[in-house]
């Protein structure tokens, strides 16, 4: 498989970088390439120009201080799933990095490829909307700028970025010693890709939640805060009823357009919403450990459902119900019913 | 428009300089200019892992790789792994515990192996199997790579 012509440069700082997208209409920036490559030669991507910012150390550098790390947007996951600094700092970063794709992806692929592509089945969106990253942008004439995920996400394969800036890192808040966070997610079982995944940040005091920041991906076009999770959550104590009746409450924020394919359909993603999250809080507050037979699915390739009967539901309803709560969705082949069997078989 | 550009890379420890087409894949460029035909290409599109190998000491998938994103670099594939005739101890044991039936992802196995083995002192079978899971084997014989690659840890460590 051979990619359409193209005209190739290769910048050595990112006021070049800018200056050659300015100077070439229709150019696309690679660093890894482990987004763009595949689209190339599948020719979904037909840019006039690749330039090359791929040895642009200033854009290597991950610089971490009291209240801030920031990534460099040329950081591989490798380089951010090996980092102490990292880990110490924001340990899901680095525990969702080392999850990404396996070896050769890690070492190859970066997170602000990752992010600029903003494949909603991606792991990074979802994880960094859910820890309120800030995407730092330069423009032309070194003007730079700052977006907030819910901005810098607006759908598949679509950010805010303009044609002639670049994105120079990612930043994200440090935590605090009483925060809590857990990345949760169906991995589609060939590709790892996210069916759906649950990205939740929490602040604690004791037993009770005094801060949430959830963020749920795979089945929507764009991440979305799951802000009735957050609201129900807020002031309570963190006890398997409490998680149970919150994050049910997250079809409230999926909003219409939700995806679905041959592999997953909406009606199954929308419903998985709820049970990612609530895995997430399980991991956090040690209940996904009751009945042993729950792994973190961030690092397995095999998907392994909590064990349900160590958590007391007695009634499928109590799942959010994904019939009545949409309109647009196709349920024929996906009754309740089936799915519940399944969860209470496996 | 620049089509082609001049490239100088170290493959198994040799030093190329090549001039090369700005959308030629880095396996397409080891196998078509360099002859370097150990390295495999299967999918294409960064799936299947066979054309894997080290690039400045990481293991990477050549076929999401331009030949000109490696220049400068310092790469090491399949061939580099023997001496002469000496087979490397991975490749023996391979050989000793039958790791390879149609052989086609056996060079991607190798080099993914080889960085693995590397940075991992004495695997459990299960870091083995998450650090061979970005190379996919259609004969489905993943039983004798996994133990082949704990055999040659044992055999080191």
């Amino acid at each position: 498989m051979f990619a359409p012509e193209f005209d190739y440069h290769k910048a050595s700082s990112v006021a070049e970088a800018i200056q050659l997208l300015g100077a070439n209409d229709g150019a696309k920036l690679i660093a890894g390439g482990h987004s763009l490559i595949p689209l190339l030669k599948l020719r979904l991507a037909r840019p006039t120009a690749l330039i090359d910012i791929g040895d642009i150390s200033d854009l290597k550098r991950i610089i971490i201080n009291n209240e801030t790390v920031s990534i460099g947007a040329l950081a591989t996951h490798w380089d951010i799933a090996s980092s102490h600094d990292v880990k110490h700092a924001c340990s899901m970063l680095a525990e969702v990095a080392g999850g990404i794709g396996d070896s050769q992806v890690r070492n190859r692929g970066t997170i602000g490829g990752n992010v600029v592509h903003a494949d909603p089945a991606s792991d990074w969106p979802t994880v960094l909307t859910a820890l309120n990253a800030r995407f730092v942008i330069q423009g032309p004439g070194g003007a730079s700028r700052t977006a907030a995920p819910e901005d810098f996400f607006l759908g598949p394969l679509t950010t805010n970025l303009a044609d002639n800036e670049l994105l120079t890192a990612v930043e994200v808040p440090s935590f605090a010693a009483n925060q809590r966070s857990e990345y949760a997610k169906i991995a589609h079982p060939a590709s790892g890709y996210a069916v759906v995944g649950g990205a939740v940040v929490v602040t604690m005091d004791g037993e009770r939640c005094t801060a949430a920041s959830i963020a749920v991906g795979g089945l929507v076009p764009a991440p979305v805060r799951a802000s009735s999770v957050e609201r129900a959550l807020i002031g309570q104590t963190l006890n398997v009823e409490n998680i149970m009746a919150a994050s049910n409450q997250v079809v409230n924020d999926l909003g219409s357009n939700i995806i679905g394919d041959f592999y997953a359909s909406a009606t199954y993603r929308r419903a998985m919403a709820a049970v990612e999250i609530r895995h997430a809080l399980f991991h956090i507050t040690g209940e996904a450990h009751v009945g042993s037979r729950a792994v973190s699915v961030i690092h397995g390739v095999q998907y392994v459902p909590v064990d349900r009967e160590a958590i007391p539901v007695s009634d499928p309803g109590s799942i959010a119900d994904p019939v009545s709560s949409t309109e647009s969705v196709n349920t024929e082949n996906q009754p309740r019913k089936r799915w519940w069997e399944f969860w209470r078989r496996s | 428009m620049t089509t082609e550009r001049k490239i100088r890379l170290t493959v198994n420890g040799k030093a190329y300089e090549s001039l090369v087409p700005v959308r030629m894949t880095l396996v397409d460029f080891l196998r078509g200019e360099l002859d370097l035909t150990g390295t495999h290409v299967g999918c294409e599109h960064g799936v299947c892992g066979a054309c894997t190998i080290l690039v400045d000491g990481s293991a990477m998938r050549s076929c999401l790789m331009l030949a000109v994103q490696a220049d400068g670099a310092n790469l090491m594939t399949v061939e580099g792994l023997a001496e002469g005739p000496e087979l490397h101890p991975l490749q023996r044991a391979f050989q000793r515990n039958h790791a390879l039936q149609c052989g086609f992802c056996t060079p991607g196995l190798l080099m993914t192996a080889y960085e693995f083995l590397r940075d991992t002192s004495s695997p459990t079978e299960e870091q083995v199997r998450e650090g061979i899971s970005g190379n996919i084997c259609r004969c489905t014989g993943y039983a004798p790579i996994v133990q082949a690659i704990l055999d040659v840890s044992q055999e080191a460590g």
